[in-house]
């Protein structure tokens, strides 16, 4: 009964709030604007929202253990098929471009570019510990390092990659100093203002980066040599294999270029995590004091985590770079980072396998959804709905904002959240999530 | 091997250790008593570098020479290089890692070194692989002298206190330090623990290092200790063999309150 009247209650606090948000809606009449009514698209929200605190209370009203039983039962599954997901996801990945329609090699790229953002971040804020709001400021770096070394000193995508690389984590190395001492909050905040201070800079400094005009023209990369230019000319790709020249064979090439280098932060991530250096990471995050009374120096522990990290961040940029052809300030604002931070988070701390899974949810799940509600909306041809049918897709960001709460109350420490152990004696158990420190930085 | 003369810390107008000065012998196990409050911990903090002194200094003699003013060094080279290790009153490990992992973080600098800057072991070349698997040797004798091979590959933080206990010992002698510190390394523990904890505490002094240990445990401080420095209000009030201070008068007043201004026995 208290069930049914706190639901009642949500509703009512529902319908005060969207009455006026979702209710009413303004319409560019004969007469000006004109104010348009939407009670069923009301009446929809606020029964998803009696029915969502219905759920909810009686999902709650399972006893604490039995949840986290099962929580530690699913963990266990999915660290199981862990081991069947990687190689189904990697040959899926290697085989992608064989299905041959640009829309969905062009969308696996955008994935492969944000699940190497992810790796790269990973190993900041996931190893490490350290909370990082402004990753999209070495995207940032990355992708103007080779848009302007391209178009300045004609140099090349496989010469400028190291390069924009290592300037990227130059200043990753840079931001990195002045936070050594930061903490939480503190270091959150400071990173933010260093992603807003590159993007900044990136609009003003106009001599140099041409302002909110951006940089277009940026060369594309080659096969050994080869471009892929439509002209046909000698030493391009068409030329070489004496096939016809066509924009697909530079999209199968872009896609295969960002799977190797996704691939290559993954494997060095793995890699790093076996060695001593990742093994610090992991204590700092553990435990800093800890840590300097074994005689590890913190400082550069911290800076090469940054830096690393950033290294990945410039790599990704780079390509960014290289596949638009164009770059311009806007494309590095506050939500990249979000994103990519959210794909971390949303994957498991540390996880490797997570964060291909969380940007394939967030990034392929937010066209998928985008895609199932216009047929959904397309389906709905009753005058009932004659609101809301043609407006479905725009809901999605909302659908899938939803779905992420429900996610992260569900499995608060991500998809995939325990610990597998860097070495083990004997055999590698699964270090249960609530024993790893989340890291305060 | 440690002399501390005329150390002196002040927290704004506290005077937590007030011109205190005391030795540390090589191969003893040199125990720092006193009542709650009297410095001990700031004392260890101040010789394993997580405070700076206000004033005095702090003299590492190694054995197979050199010597370290640790007052003036940075808390991660105390340990890295002069080889003082320590462990906390409460337990710091790395509870999300397993005890191998913990025991093999303590080796980070010696096998940080065989890395060759990192990229050598990335690929997969260089003497890492050597490095590494004396590292897991090493790992192994603590594991073993601790007793808790078994339970090598568990997480740290799912560990017995007891066993916790054990582990942070195991994992500061990984850094193969010439004075281990401890800071009451048997609060908490039952005195079938206890006993084995004297036990692995008599064996590191006779086949490791020296130690110097802050205890509550007066049945493990008269049992184990070569020597003791009691400490009061920061300031040092006995000093001497297990028996010389149990007979000192100061000693007894200090501990039963005689002559202060409450006199409730502890």
């Amino acid at each position: 009964m208290t069930a049914l009247r706190d639901a009642f209650l949500s509703a009512l606090v529902a319908l005060g709030l969207f009455a006026p948000l979702v209710g009413l809606v303004t319409t560019s009449g004969d007469h000006g604007l004109t104010l348009t009514a939407r009670p069923i698209a009301t009446a929809v929200v606020v029964g998803l929202v009696f029915f969502g605190r219905l759920l909810t209370l009686s999902w709650r009203g399972r006893s604490r253990r039995e949840a986290t039983a099962a929580n530690r039962a699913f963990a266990e599954r999915i660290t199981r098929a862990g081991k069947y997901i990687t190689p189904v996801l990697l040959s899926a990945a290697i085989a992608l471009p064989l299905t041959g329609s640009r829309y969905y090699i062009d969308l696996g790229t955008l994935v492969l570019t944000y699940i190497m953002l992810g790796w790269g971040l990973n190993i900041v804020v996931g190893l490490a510990g350290l909370l990082d709001l402004g990753y999209v400021a070495f995207y940032a770096v990355g992708a103007y390092s080779y848009a302007l070394l391209a178009t300045t000193f004609g140099l090349g995508f496989w010469v400028c990659l190291p390069l924009a690389g290592i300037l990227a984590a130059c200043w990753g190395v840079m931001l990195g100093f002045p936070v050594l001492r930061l903490r939480g909050d503190y270091l959150a905040i400071v990173t933010l203002a260093f992603g807003e201070i590159i993007r900044i800079v990136l609009n003003n400094w106009v001599s140099l980066t041409n302002g909110p005009n951006g940089i277009s023209g940026i060369p594309r990369p080659t096969l050994f040599g080869l471009a892929f230019s439509m002209d046909g000319g000698p030493g391009t790709f068409g030329d070489f294999f004496n096939i016809e020249p066509q924009v697909i064979q530079r999209i199968i090439f872009l896609y295969y270029v960002i799977l190797g280098l996704a691939l290559l932060t993954n494997w060095v991530s793995l890699r790093l995590r076996r060695l001593p250096l990742g093994r610090a990471w992991e204590a700092l995050r553990e435990d800093e004091v800890a840590c300097r009374s074994l005689g590890i120096n913190v400082r550069n522990t911290k800076l090469t985590a940054f830096g690393i990290g950033a290294l990945f961040g410039g790599f990704a940029g780079a390509f960014f770079a290289t596949r638009q052809a164009f770059i311009s300030p806007e494309s590095f604002t506050f939500m990249e980072s979000a994103t990519v931070l959210a794909i971390v988070v949303l994957g498991g701390l540390g996880s490797q396998l997570g964060v291909a899974l969380a940007a394939i949810v967030m990034i392929g799940g937010l066209e998928a959804l985008r895609d199932f509600l216009s047929f959904l909306g397309d389906q709905m041809d009753s005058p009932v709905f004659a609101g809301i049918a043609s407006e479905l897709p725009q809901y999605r960001v909302l659908i899938f904002g939803l779905a992420l709460v429900v996610m992260m109350v569900l499995r608060p420490r991500g998809l995939v959240s325990g610990r597998t152990p860097s070495v083990a004696l004997t055999k590698v158990k699964e270090i249960a999530p609530d024993l790893v420190a989340e890291g305060r930085g | 091997m440690l002399t501390v003369s005329g150390l002196t810390m002040r927290f704004g107008g506290l005077k937590a250790v007030d011109d205190l000065s005391f030795e540390a012998r090589e191969g003893d196990i040199t125990a720092v008593i006193g009542p709650n409050g009297a410095g001990k911990t700031t004392v260890f903090n101040c010789i394993t570098g997580f405070y700076r002194p206000t004033n005095g200094a702090i003299v590492l003699s190694h054995p197979k020479g050199g010597t370290f003013q640790l007052q003036r060094m940075p808390g991660h080279r105390i340990a890295s290089a002069a080889k003082v290790a320590r462990t906390f009153q409460n337990i710091r490990l790395f509870a999300g890692m397993t005890v191998l992992e913990n025991l093999l973080v303590a080796q980070h600098n010696p096998l940080m070194a065989a890395t060759g800057f990192g990229i050598l072991a990335v690929v997969g070349l260089g003497r890492y692989r050597a490095a590494e698997a004396a590292g897991m040797e090493k790992a192994r004798f603590w594991l073993d002298a601790i007793g808790l091979t078994a339970r090598a590959d568990d997480p740290a933080g799912a560990l017995p206190y007891g066993a916790q206990r054990r582990l942070e010992i195991a994992r500061a002698m990984c850094i193969d330090p010439v004075l281990l510190c401890l800071d009451e390394p048997a609060a908490g523990l039952n005195p079938r623990e206890s006993e084995e904890l004297n036990q692995l505490l008599l064996r590191i002094r006779d086949e490791f290092c020296s130690l110097l240990l802050i205890e509550h445990d007066m049945g493990v401080v008269m049992r184990i200790s070569d020597h003791i420095v009691v400490l009061d209000h920061g300031k040092k009030i006995s000093d001497g063999t297990p028996a010389e201070v149990r007979a000192d008068p100061a000693v007894i007043a200090a501990y039963l309150g005689e002559g202060e201004e409450d006199e409730v026995p502890a």
